[in-house]
Protein backbone atom coordinates (compact mmCIF):
# COMPACT_ATOMS: atom_id res chain seq x y z
CA UNK A 1 0.00 0.00 0.00
CA UNK A 2 0.83 3.40 -0.81
CA UNK A 3 0.83 5.98 1.83
CA UNK A 4 1.74 8.88 -0.10
CA UNK A 5 -1.78 9.77 -1.37
CA UNK A 6 -1.87 10.83 1.98
CA UNK A 7 -0.13 14.18 1.48
CA UNK A 8 -3.40 15.66 0.20
CA UNK A 9 -5.15 15.08 3.50
CA UNK A 10 -1.92 17.06 4.91
CA UNK A 11 -2.64 19.69 2.77
CA UNK A 12 -6.37 19.48 4.28
CA UNK A 13 -5.20 20.00 7.50
CA UNK A 14 -2.45 22.51 7.20
CA UNK A 15 -4.29 24.69 4.54
CA UNK A 16 -7.44 25.25 7.01
CA UNK A 17 -5.31 25.76 9.72
CA UNK A 18 -3.39 28.61 7.74
CA UNK A 19 -6.62 29.72 7.23
CA UNK A 20 -5.70 30.12 3.70
CA UNK A 21 -8.75 29.80 1.24
CA UNK A 22 -10.98 26.62 1.30
CA UNK A 23 -11.72 26.49 -2.78
CA UNK A 24 -7.59 26.97 -3.08
CA UNK A 25 -7.43 24.28 -0.09
CA UNK A 26 -9.98 21.89 -1.36
CA UNK A 27 -8.07 21.84 -4.83
CA UNK A 28 -4.64 21.92 -4.08
CA UNK A 29 -5.62 18.91 -1.50
CA UNK A 30 -7.26 17.40 -4.69
CA UNK A 31 -3.71 18.12 -7.06
CA UNK A 32 -1.45 16.11 -4.51
CA UNK A 33 -3.52 13.45 -3.48
CA UNK A 34 -3.68 12.64 -7.51
CA UNK A 35 0.15 13.52 -8.51
CA UNK A 36 1.30 11.54 -5.17
CA UNK A 37 -0.82 8.57 -6.62
CA UNK A 38 1.04 8.67 -10.02
CA UNK A 39 -1.92 10.29 -11.98
CA UNK A 40 -0.76 12.10 -14.98
CA UNK A 41 -1.85 15.59 -14.85
CA UNK A 42 -4.22 15.11 -18.03
CA UNK A 43 -6.49 11.77 -16.17
CA UNK A 44 -6.30 14.15 -13.38
CA UNK A 45 -7.93 17.29 -14.68
CA UNK A 46 -10.91 15.00 -16.09
CA UNK A 47 -11.36 13.24 -12.42
CA UNK A 48 -11.52 16.78 -11.55
CA UNK A 49 -13.90 17.86 -13.58
CA UNK A 50 -16.05 14.87 -13.93
CA UNK A 51 -16.29 14.65 -9.58
CA UNK A 52 -17.32 18.24 -10.12
CA UNK A 53 -19.94 18.23 -12.77
CA UNK A 54 -21.82 15.01 -10.63
CA UNK A 55 -22.12 16.92 -8.00
CA UNK A 56 -23.64 20.17 -8.73
CA UNK A 57 -26.55 19.21 -6.81
CA UNK A 58 -25.67 20.96 -3.68
CA UNK A 59 -25.68 24.31 -5.54
CA UNK A 60 -29.28 24.38 -6.27
CA UNK A 61 -30.15 26.05 -3.35
CA UNK A 62 -29.31 28.80 -5.48
CA UNK A 63 -32.57 28.42 -7.05
CA UNK A 64 -34.14 29.98 -3.82
CA UNK A 65 -32.18 33.12 -3.64
CA UNK A 66 -34.11 35.00 -6.03
CA UNK A 67 -37.53 35.00 -3.63
CA UNK A 68 -35.68 34.94 -0.36
CA UNK A 69 -34.18 38.41 -1.69
CA UNK A 70 -37.58 39.56 -3.05
CA UNK A 71 -38.54 38.97 0.15
CA UNK A 72 -36.05 40.66 2.05
CA UNK A 73 -36.23 43.92 0.29
CA UNK A 74 -39.40 43.70 0.80
CA UNK A 75 -38.89 43.82 4.50
CA UNK A 76 -39.27 40.07 5.57
CA UNK A 77 -36.80 40.32 8.16
CA UNK A 78 -38.17 43.37 9.27
CA UNK A 79 -41.07 41.80 10.11
CA UNK A 80 -39.98 39.19 11.44
CA UNK A 81 -38.11 40.73 14.12
CA UNK A 82 -41.41 43.17 14.83
CA UNK A 83 -43.77 40.10 15.03
CA UNK A 84 -41.29 38.22 17.44
CA UNK A 85 -40.61 41.62 19.77
CA UNK A 86 -44.59 41.50 19.87
CA UNK A 87 -44.86 37.84 21.23
CA UNK A 88 -45.41 38.05 25.40
CA UNK A 89 -42.99 35.87 27.07
CA UNK A 90 -40.91 34.85 23.88
CA UNK A 91 -37.02 34.69 24.70
CA UNK A 92 -34.02 34.10 22.92
CA UNK A 93 -34.07 30.54 24.49
CA UNK A 94 -37.78 29.62 23.97
CA UNK A 95 -37.44 30.23 20.67
CA UNK A 96 -34.29 28.74 19.39
CA UNK A 97 -35.16 25.54 21.66
CA UNK A 98 -38.61 25.34 19.92
CA UNK A 99 -37.21 25.24 16.49
CA UNK A 100 -34.32 22.63 17.62
CA UNK A 101 -37.19 20.55 19.05
CA UNK A 102 -39.49 20.90 15.81
CA UNK A 103 -36.37 20.04 13.23
CA UNK A 104 -35.51 17.31 14.84
CA UNK A 105 -39.32 15.84 15.00
CA UNK A 106 -39.95 16.88 11.05
CA UNK A 107 -36.24 15.35 9.88
CA UNK A 108 -37.40 12.21 12.11
CA UNK A 109 -40.63 11.47 9.62
CA UNK A 110 -37.88 12.18 6.51
CA UNK A 111 -39.02 15.89 5.94
CA UNK A 112 -35.20 17.21 6.11
CA UNK A 113 -35.98 20.18 3.27
CA UNK A 114 -38.58 22.02 5.07
CA UNK A 115 -35.98 24.12 6.74
CA UNK A 116 -32.39 25.07 6.00
CA UNK A 117 -29.81 27.70 6.08
CA UNK A 118 -31.34 29.51 2.66
CA UNK A 119 -35.13 28.84 3.26
CA UNK A 120 -35.41 29.40 6.95
CA UNK A 121 -32.23 30.46 8.85
CA UNK A 122 -31.33 33.71 6.52
CA UNK A 123 -34.77 35.11 6.05
CA UNK A 124 -36.61 34.00 9.45
CA UNK A 125 -35.22 32.34 12.27
CA UNK A 126 -32.06 34.27 12.52
CA UNK A 127 -33.78 37.88 12.24
CA UNK A 128 -36.17 36.73 15.04
CA UNK A 129 -33.37 35.72 16.82
CA UNK A 130 -31.56 38.93 17.18
CA UNK A 131 -35.30 40.31 18.07
CA UNK A 132 -35.81 37.88 20.77
CA UNK A 133 -32.49 38.87 22.39
CA UNK A 134 -32.54 42.42 21.75
CA UNK A 135 -36.10 42.37 23.67
CA UNK A 136 -35.09 40.18 26.59
CA UNK A 137 -31.65 40.75 26.87
CA UNK A 138 -30.98 44.41 25.69
CA UNK A 139 -29.54 45.91 22.77
CA UNK A 140 -26.60 43.52 21.01
CA UNK A 141 -23.64 45.46 19.89
CA UNK A 142 -22.42 44.00 16.57
CA UNK A 143 -19.98 40.73 17.75
CA UNK A 144 -22.98 39.34 19.86
CA UNK A 145 -25.21 39.98 17.49
CA UNK A 146 -23.23 37.54 15.28
CA UNK A 147 -22.83 35.11 17.91
CA UNK A 148 -26.88 35.04 17.96
CA UNK A 149 -27.02 34.39 14.15
CA UNK A 150 -24.41 31.61 14.25
CA UNK A 151 -26.00 29.71 17.16
CA UNK A 152 -29.16 29.99 15.12
CA UNK A 153 -27.65 28.49 12.76
CA UNK A 154 -26.09 25.71 14.62
CA UNK A 155 -29.40 25.03 16.07
CA UNK A 156 -30.45 24.10 12.31
CA UNK A 157 -27.72 21.81 11.83
CA UNK A 158 -27.61 20.03 15.14
CA UNK A 159 -31.72 19.75 14.76
CA UNK A 160 -31.19 18.12 10.90
CA UNK A 161 -28.38 15.90 12.04
CA UNK A 162 -29.88 14.60 15.34
CA UNK A 163 -33.17 13.82 13.60
CA UNK A 164 -33.05 12.49 10.14
CA UNK A 165 -30.74 9.57 10.92
CA UNK A 166 -34.12 8.36 13.34
CA UNK A 167 -35.58 8.03 10.14
CA UNK A 168 -35.98 4.80 8.37
CA UNK A 169 -35.12 5.66 4.85
CA UNK A 170 -32.35 8.02 5.25
CA UNK A 171 -29.33 7.38 3.42
CA UNK A 172 -27.62 6.89 6.54
CA UNK A 173 -29.74 4.07 7.60
CA UNK A 174 -29.50 2.38 4.33
CA UNK A 175 -26.13 2.79 3.77
CA UNK A 176 -25.41 0.83 7.49
CA UNK A 177 -27.93 -2.17 6.71
CA UNK A 178 -26.12 -2.19 3.04
CA UNK A 179 -22.70 -2.48 4.45
CA UNK A 180 -23.95 -5.45 6.55
CA UNK A 181 -25.82 -6.97 4.22
CA UNK A 182 -22.54 -7.33 1.81
CA UNK A 183 -20.88 -8.63 4.73
CA UNK A 184 -23.36 -11.33 5.89
CA UNK A 185 -25.36 -9.64 8.81
CA UNK A 186 -29.27 -9.10 7.89
CA UNK A 187 -30.66 -5.93 9.62
CA UNK A 188 -33.88 -4.90 9.37
CA UNK A 189 -33.68 -0.59 8.38
CA UNK A 190 -35.78 0.00 12.06
CA UNK A 191 -33.76 -1.47 14.07
CA UNK A 192 -30.68 0.30 13.23
CA UNK A 193 -32.87 3.48 13.11
CA UNK A 194 -34.28 3.03 16.68
CA UNK A 195 -30.49 2.89 18.35
CA UNK A 196 -30.51 6.90 16.93
CA UNK A 197 -32.98 7.65 19.03
CA UNK A 198 -31.34 7.99 22.49
CA UNK A 199 -28.50 10.22 21.23
CA UNK A 200 -31.12 12.28 19.63
CA UNK A 201 -32.49 12.49 22.85
CA UNK A 202 -29.45 13.63 24.42
CA UNK A 203 -28.81 15.93 21.39
CA UNK A 204 -31.50 17.95 22.50
CA UNK A 205 -30.72 17.90 25.87
CA UNK A 206 -27.13 19.20 25.26
CA UNK A 207 -27.90 21.68 22.77
CA UNK A 208 -30.66 23.10 24.56
CA UNK A 209 -28.35 23.52 27.79
CA UNK A 210 -25.92 25.23 25.60
CA UNK A 211 -28.49 27.43 24.05
CA UNK A 212 -29.31 28.92 27.72
CA UNK A 213 -25.90 29.14 28.50
CA UNK A 214 -25.45 31.03 25.64
CA UNK A 215 -28.56 33.46 27.00
CA UNK A 216 -27.16 33.73 30.54
CA UNK A 217 -23.61 34.41 29.20
CA UNK A 218 -25.12 37.46 27.03
CA UNK A 219 -27.55 38.74 29.65
CA UNK A 220 -24.21 38.71 32.26
CA UNK A 221 -22.31 40.51 29.45
CA UNK A 222 -25.23 43.31 28.55
CA UNK A 223 -25.57 43.97 32.51
CA UNK A 224 -21.81 44.39 32.83
CA UNK A 225 -22.19 47.25 30.43
CA UNK A 226 -22.24 50.48 31.06
CA UNK A 227 -26.10 52.04 30.45
CA UNK A 228 -24.41 55.41 28.26
CA UNK A 229 -22.32 52.71 26.04
CA UNK A 230 -25.60 51.07 24.37
CA UNK A 231 -26.41 52.37 20.64
CA UNK B 1 -36.63 17.35 -16.68
CA UNK B 2 -33.49 17.58 -14.78
CA UNK B 3 -31.50 19.20 -17.34
CA UNK B 4 -34.54 22.37 -17.48
CA UNK B 5 -33.42 22.58 -13.47
CA UNK B 6 -30.03 22.89 -14.06
CA UNK B 7 -30.66 25.55 -17.30
CA UNK B 8 -32.93 27.65 -14.39
CA UNK B 9 -29.40 27.46 -12.38
CA UNK B 10 -27.33 28.39 -15.28
CA UNK B 11 -29.73 31.53 -15.56
CA UNK B 12 -29.34 33.06 -12.13
CA UNK B 13 -25.38 32.45 -12.21
CA UNK B 14 -26.00 34.43 -15.68
CA UNK B 15 -27.54 36.82 -14.48
CA UNK B 16 -24.74 37.55 -11.17
CA UNK B 17 -21.81 37.21 -14.15
CA UNK B 18 -23.93 40.10 -15.86
CA UNK B 19 -24.66 42.59 -13.12
CA UNK B 20 -20.66 42.16 -12.12
CA UNK B 21 -19.58 42.35 -15.46
CA UNK B 22 -21.63 45.52 -15.73
CA UNK B 23 -20.04 46.94 -12.27
CA UNK B 24 -16.44 46.28 -13.82
CA UNK B 25 -16.00 43.51 -11.25
CA UNK B 26 -13.46 41.36 -13.80
CA UNK B 27 -12.85 38.78 -11.30
CA UNK B 28 -16.44 37.61 -10.17
CA UNK B 29 -18.28 38.48 -13.27
CA UNK B 30 -15.16 35.73 -14.47
CA UNK B 31 -16.42 33.49 -11.52
CA UNK B 32 -19.76 33.44 -12.23
CA UNK B 33 -18.95 33.10 -16.04
CA UNK B 34 -17.63 29.85 -15.50
CA UNK B 35 -19.78 28.31 -13.40
CA UNK B 36 -22.74 29.78 -15.82
CA UNK B 37 -21.11 27.36 -18.73
CA UNK B 38 -20.40 24.41 -16.42
CA UNK B 39 -24.36 24.56 -15.25
CA UNK B 40 -25.74 25.29 -19.12
CA UNK B 41 -23.86 22.67 -20.91
CA UNK B 42 -22.96 20.18 -17.82
CA UNK B 43 -25.05 17.32 -19.55
CA UNK B 44 -23.85 18.05 -23.21
CA UNK B 45 -20.06 17.50 -21.54
CA UNK B 46 -21.13 13.90 -19.74
CA UNK B 47 -22.93 12.90 -22.34
CA UNK B 48 -19.65 14.01 -24.80
CA UNK B 49 -17.69 12.35 -21.97
CA UNK B 50 -19.84 8.89 -22.03
CA UNK B 51 -18.67 8.74 -25.61
CA UNK B 52 -15.39 8.59 -24.82
CA UNK B 53 -13.97 12.38 -25.49
CA UNK B 54 -11.67 13.18 -22.76
CA UNK B 55 -11.22 17.16 -23.64
CA UNK B 56 -14.77 18.58 -22.29
CA UNK B 57 -14.17 16.79 -18.87
CA UNK B 58 -10.49 17.90 -19.02
CA UNK B 59 -11.73 21.59 -19.40
CA UNK B 60 -13.61 21.55 -16.50
CA UNK B 61 -10.96 20.44 -14.68
CA UNK B 62 -8.86 23.24 -15.89
CA UNK B 63 -11.81 25.61 -14.84
CA UNK B 64 -12.28 24.09 -11.72
CA UNK B 65 -8.92 25.32 -10.50
CA UNK B 66 -9.63 28.55 -12.38
CA UNK B 67 -12.64 29.35 -10.30
CA UNK B 68 -10.26 28.46 -6.86
CA UNK B 69 -7.56 30.71 -8.14
CA UNK B 70 -10.39 33.17 -8.83
CA UNK B 71 -12.01 32.60 -5.08
CA UNK B 72 -8.52 33.14 -3.50
CA UNK B 73 -6.84 36.02 -5.19
CA UNK B 74 -9.65 37.82 -7.22
CA UNK B 75 -12.65 38.07 -5.06
CA UNK B 76 -12.78 41.33 -2.55
CA UNK B 77 -15.64 41.12 -0.14
CA UNK B 78 -18.39 43.13 -0.78
CA UNK B 79 -20.36 45.33 1.64
CA UNK B 80 -22.40 44.15 3.88
CA UNK B 81 -26.55 43.99 2.76
CA UNK B 82 -27.97 43.88 6.31
CA UNK B 83 -28.14 47.90 6.98
CA UNK B 84 -31.55 49.56 8.44
CA UNK B 85 -33.86 50.73 5.59
CA UNK B 86 -36.38 53.14 6.21
CA UNK B 87 -38.24 51.57 3.32
CA UNK B 88 -37.97 48.04 4.08
CA UNK B 89 -39.59 48.90 7.78
CA UNK B 90 -42.82 50.57 6.25
CA UNK B 91 -42.99 47.74 2.95
CA UNK B 92 -43.24 45.58 6.63
CA UNK B 93 -45.59 47.10 8.46
CA UNK B 94 -47.94 47.23 5.15
CA UNK B 95 -47.52 43.29 4.07
CA UNK B 96 -47.26 42.21 7.43
CA UNK B 97 -47.69 38.06 7.89
CA UNK B 98 -48.48 38.11 4.09
CA UNK B 99 -44.27 38.39 3.83
CA UNK B 100 -44.13 35.12 5.45
CA UNK B 101 -46.16 32.89 2.93
CA UNK B 102 -44.02 32.81 -0.41
CA UNK B 103 -41.04 32.03 2.13
CA UNK B 104 -42.76 29.10 3.37
CA UNK B 105 -44.45 27.74 0.39
CA UNK B 106 -40.43 26.54 -0.19
CA UNK B 107 -40.30 24.06 1.88
CA UNK B 108 -43.90 23.01 2.57
CA UNK B 109 -44.92 22.76 -1.51
CA UNK B 110 -40.94 20.74 -1.69
CA UNK B 111 -42.19 18.43 0.97
CA UNK B 112 -45.87 18.11 -0.21
CA UNK B 113 -44.61 17.09 -4.19
CA UNK B 114 -41.42 14.93 -2.80
CA UNK B 115 -45.00 12.80 -1.45
CA UNK B 116 -46.57 13.17 -4.23
CA UNK B 117 -43.91 11.33 -6.23
CA UNK B 118 -43.91 8.60 -3.60
CA UNK B 119 -47.90 7.63 -5.71
CA UNK B 120 -46.57 4.42 -8.12
CA UNK B 121 -46.48 5.79 -11.58
CA UNK B 122 -46.05 9.45 -11.03
CA UNK B 123 -42.27 9.84 -11.21
CA UNK B 124 -42.20 7.48 -14.79
CA UNK B 125 -45.30 9.99 -16.05
CA UNK B 126 -43.30 13.20 -15.55
CA UNK B 127 -39.90 11.58 -16.99
CA UNK B 128 -38.13 12.26 -13.21
CA UNK B 129 -35.86 9.62 -12.38
CA UNK B 130 -36.38 8.70 -8.42
CA UNK B 131 -33.02 10.07 -7.48
CA UNK B 132 -33.70 13.76 -9.10
CA UNK B 133 -37.16 13.57 -7.24
CA UNK B 134 -35.97 16.13 -4.57
CA UNK B 135 -34.06 18.75 -6.62
CA UNK B 136 -36.66 18.92 -9.64
CA UNK B 137 -39.29 19.15 -6.50
CA UNK B 138 -37.14 21.77 -4.77
CA UNK B 139 -37.20 23.86 -8.36
CA UNK B 140 -40.76 23.38 -9.04
CA UNK B 141 -41.70 24.98 -5.37
CA UNK B 142 -39.24 27.64 -6.18
CA UNK B 143 -40.98 28.52 -9.34
CA UNK B 144 -44.51 28.52 -7.83
CA UNK B 145 -42.99 30.47 -4.84
CA UNK B 146 -41.15 32.95 -6.79
CA UNK B 147 -44.66 33.75 -8.49
CA UNK B 148 -46.53 34.55 -4.92
CA UNK B 149 -43.18 36.48 -3.83
CA UNK B 150 -44.08 38.90 -7.19
CA UNK B 151 -47.14 38.84 -6.26
CA UNK B 152 -47.07 40.10 -2.64
CA UNK B 153 -44.71 42.04 -3.23
CA UNK B 154 -45.60 43.78 -6.33
CA UNK B 155 -41.89 43.58 -7.97
CA UNK B 156 -41.43 42.97 -11.28
CA UNK B 157 -39.54 40.01 -12.34
CA UNK B 158 -36.15 41.60 -13.07
CA UNK B 159 -36.05 42.56 -9.52
CA UNK B 160 -35.85 38.88 -8.71
CA UNK B 161 -33.32 38.22 -10.88
CA UNK B 162 -31.33 41.71 -9.63
CA UNK B 163 -32.13 40.02 -5.86
CA UNK B 164 -30.63 37.08 -6.77
CA UNK B 165 -27.17 38.15 -7.98
CA UNK B 166 -26.71 40.37 -4.89
CA UNK B 167 -27.48 37.73 -2.48
CA UNK B 168 -24.97 35.44 -5.00
CA UNK B 169 -22.54 37.96 -4.43
CA UNK B 170 -22.68 37.88 -1.25
CA UNK B 171 -22.44 33.98 -0.59
CA UNK B 172 -19.31 34.43 -2.86
CA UNK B 173 -17.39 31.09 -3.50
CA UNK B 174 -19.01 29.67 -0.12
CA UNK B 175 -21.95 28.40 -2.53
CA UNK B 176 -19.59 26.44 -4.29
CA UNK B 177 -16.97 24.63 -2.22
CA UNK B 178 -19.64 21.75 -1.35
CA UNK B 179 -18.97 20.75 -5.30
CA UNK B 180 -15.64 21.09 -5.15
CA UNK B 181 -15.11 19.05 -1.48
CA UNK B 182 -17.54 16.45 -3.65
CA UNK B 183 -15.03 16.38 -5.85
CA UNK B 184 -12.15 15.61 -3.70
CA UNK B 185 -13.58 13.09 -2.01
CA UNK B 186 -13.85 11.14 -5.21
CA UNK B 187 -10.15 11.97 -5.82
CA UNK B 188 -8.96 10.71 -2.35
CA UNK B 189 -11.33 7.67 -3.44
CA UNK B 190 -9.97 6.98 -6.56
CA UNK B 191 -6.45 7.11 -5.19
CA UNK B 192 -7.03 4.74 -2.05
CA UNK B 193 -6.61 7.52 0.98
CA UNK B 194 -8.91 5.72 2.75
CA UNK B 195 -7.67 2.76 2.73
CA UNK B 196 -3.94 4.04 3.96
CA UNK B 197 -5.80 5.73 7.14
CA UNK B 198 -7.60 2.11 7.50
CA UNK B 199 -4.45 0.70 7.89
CA UNK B 200 -2.32 3.06 9.73
CA UNK B 201 -5.17 2.95 12.37
CA UNK B 202 -5.37 -1.00 12.77
CA UNK B 203 -1.70 -0.92 12.89
CA UNK B 204 -2.37 1.08 15.62
CA UNK B 205 -5.04 -0.20 18.17
CA UNK B 206 -4.41 -2.81 21.17
CA UNK B 207 -7.04 -5.29 19.58
CA UNK B 208 -7.60 -7.49 22.94
CA UNK B 209 -9.09 -4.22 24.44
CA UNK B 210 -12.57 -3.72 24.03
CA UNK B 211 -12.49 -0.46 25.55
CA UNK B 212 -9.15 0.78 23.03
CA UNK B 213 -11.41 -1.05 19.72
CA UNK B 214 -14.56 0.82 20.90
CA UNK B 215 -12.77 4.09 21.43
CA UNK B 216 -10.61 3.88 18.34
CA UNK B 217 -13.84 3.02 16.26
CA UNK B 218 -15.45 6.21 17.48
CA UNK B 219 -12.69 8.26 17.43
CA UNK B 220 -11.56 7.05 14.11
CA UNK B 221 -15.21 7.90 13.17
CA UNK B 222 -15.01 11.26 14.49
CA UNK B 223 -11.55 12.23 12.69
CA UNK B 224 -12.08 10.40 9.62
CA UNK B 225 -15.57 12.74 9.06
CA UNK B 226 -13.46 15.83 9.63
CA UNK B 227 -10.93 15.30 7.52
CA UNK B 228 -13.61 14.18 4.92
CA UNK B 229 -16.08 16.54 5.73
CA UNK B 230 -18.99 13.39 5.66
CA UNK B 231 -19.24 10.96 7.59
CA UNK B 232 -20.79 8.74 4.77
CA UNK B 233 -17.28 8.53 3.42
CA UNK B 234 -16.08 7.36 6.86
CA UNK B 235 -18.62 4.44 8.03
CA UNK B 236 -17.20 2.17 5.55
CA UNK B 237 -13.43 2.35 6.49
CA UNK B 238 -14.05 2.19 10.16
CA UNK B 239 -16.85 -0.66 10.11
CA UNK B 240 -14.41 -2.31 7.77
CA UNK B 241 -11.27 -2.09 9.60
CA UNK B 242 -12.19 -1.75 13.45
CA UNK B 243 -15.87 -2.66 13.88
CA UNK B 244 -17.14 -5.72 11.62
CA UNK B 245 -13.22 -7.87 12.78
CA UNK B 246 -12.86 -6.21 16.33
CA UNK B 247 -15.34 -5.29 17.84
CA UNK B 248 -18.22 -7.26 16.03
CA UNK B 249 -16.07 -10.60 15.36
CA UNK B 250 -14.03 -10.38 18.37
CA UNK B 251 -15.64 -8.59 21.28
CA UNK B 252 -19.57 -9.82 20.34
CA UNK B 253 -21.08 -6.51 19.61
CA UNK B 254 -24.31 -5.88 18.58
CA UNK B 255 -23.81 -4.67 14.93
CA UNK B 256 -27.51 -2.54 14.68
CA UNK B 257 -26.50 -0.82 17.59
CA UNK B 258 -22.90 -0.21 16.67
CA UNK B 259 -23.64 0.87 13.04
CA UNK B 260 -26.30 3.36 14.06
CA UNK B 261 -24.23 5.07 16.88
CA UNK B 262 -20.67 5.10 15.13
CA UNK B 263 -22.51 6.84 12.26
CA UNK B 264 -23.80 9.16 14.71
CA UNK B 265 -19.87 9.66 16.03
CA UNK B 266 -18.97 10.79 12.90
CA UNK B 267 -22.11 13.52 12.78
CA UNK B 268 -20.57 15.10 15.42
CA UNK B 269 -17.39 15.25 13.50
CA UNK B 270 -19.24 16.85 10.88
CA UNK B 271 -20.31 19.77 13.36
CA UNK B 272 -16.94 20.52 13.52
CA UNK B 273 -14.83 20.71 10.02
CA UNK B 274 -14.87 23.05 7.46
CA UNK B 275 -15.11 20.09 4.96
CA UNK B 276 -18.23 20.00 5.63
CA UNK B 277 -19.01 23.35 3.78
CA UNK B 278 -22.59 23.67 3.09
CA UNK B 279 -23.64 23.06 6.65
CA UNK B 280 -20.99 25.04 8.44
CA UNK B 281 -19.33 27.55 5.86
CA UNK B 282 -22.17 28.30 3.74
CA UNK B 283 -24.37 29.51 6.31
CA UNK B 284 -22.06 32.26 7.64
CA UNK B 285 -21.47 33.31 4.32
CA UNK B 286 -25.14 33.90 4.65
CA UNK B 287 -25.30 34.88 7.76
CA UNK B 288 -22.89 37.33 6.63
CA UNK B 289 -20.51 36.36 9.73
CA UNK B 290 -17.49 38.41 9.82
CA UNK B 291 -16.01 35.06 10.89
CA UNK B 292 -16.23 32.22 8.55
CA UNK B 293 -15.49 29.64 11.17
CA UNK B 294 -18.26 31.50 13.42
CA UNK B 295 -20.99 28.20 13.00
CA UNK B 296 -18.53 25.90 13.81
CA UNK B 297 -17.18 28.46 16.84
CA UNK B 298 -21.14 28.21 18.07
CA UNK B 299 -21.68 24.72 18.03
CA UNK B 300 -18.12 22.68 18.91
CA UNK B 301 -19.08 22.21 22.82
CA UNK B 302 -22.36 20.54 21.43
CA UNK B 303 -20.26 18.20 19.55
CA UNK B 304 -18.27 17.23 21.93
CA UNK B 305 -21.05 16.85 24.53
CA UNK B 306 -23.48 14.69 22.56
CA UNK B 307 -20.17 12.36 21.32
CA UNK B 308 -19.13 11.51 24.76
CA UNK B 309 -23.09 10.69 25.32
CA UNK B 310 -22.81 8.76 22.20
CA UNK B 311 -19.94 7.12 23.35
CA UNK B 312 -21.69 6.49 26.93
CA UNK B 313 -24.73 4.72 24.87
CA UNK B 314 -22.35 3.07 22.68
CA UNK B 315 -20.26 1.26 25.78
CA UNK B 316 -23.60 0.48 27.71
CA UNK B 317 -25.34 -1.20 24.70
CA UNK B 318 -23.00 -2.06 21.62
CA UNK B 319 -20.87 -3.56 23.67
CA UNK B 320 -22.99 -5.98 25.90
Amino acid sequence: MSYWPLLGVGVVVGGFALRLNPMLVVVSAGLTSGLAAGLRLPDLLALLGDSFLSSRAPLLVILTLPIVGLLEEAGLREHGRAWIASLRGMTLGRLLCTYLGLRQLVSMFGLTTLAGHAQTVRPLLAPMSEAAADKTLGSLDAAQRERVRALAAATDNVGLFFGEDVFIAFGAVLLIQGFYARNGIVLDPMAIALWALPTALAAYAVHAWRIRHVERHLRRELAARPEDGGD
Amino acid sequence: MIEAVYLLAALLLGAAAWRNLRARRWARAAFWGLLTVAFAAGDAIQAAAKAGERLPHQAVGAGVIALALLAAFGMRALPATQTADPGRAASAARLGHRLFMPALLIPALTAALVLLAKIPGATALLGVAREQVTLVALATACLLALIAALRVTGARPAAALAANARLLDTLGWAVVLPALLAALGNVFAATHVGDAIAALTQTAIPVESRLASLVAYALGMLVFTIIMGNAFAAFPVLAAGIALPLLIGRHGADPAALGALGMLSGYCGTLLTPMAANFNIVPAALLELRDPYGVIRAQWPTALGVFLANFLLMWLFALR
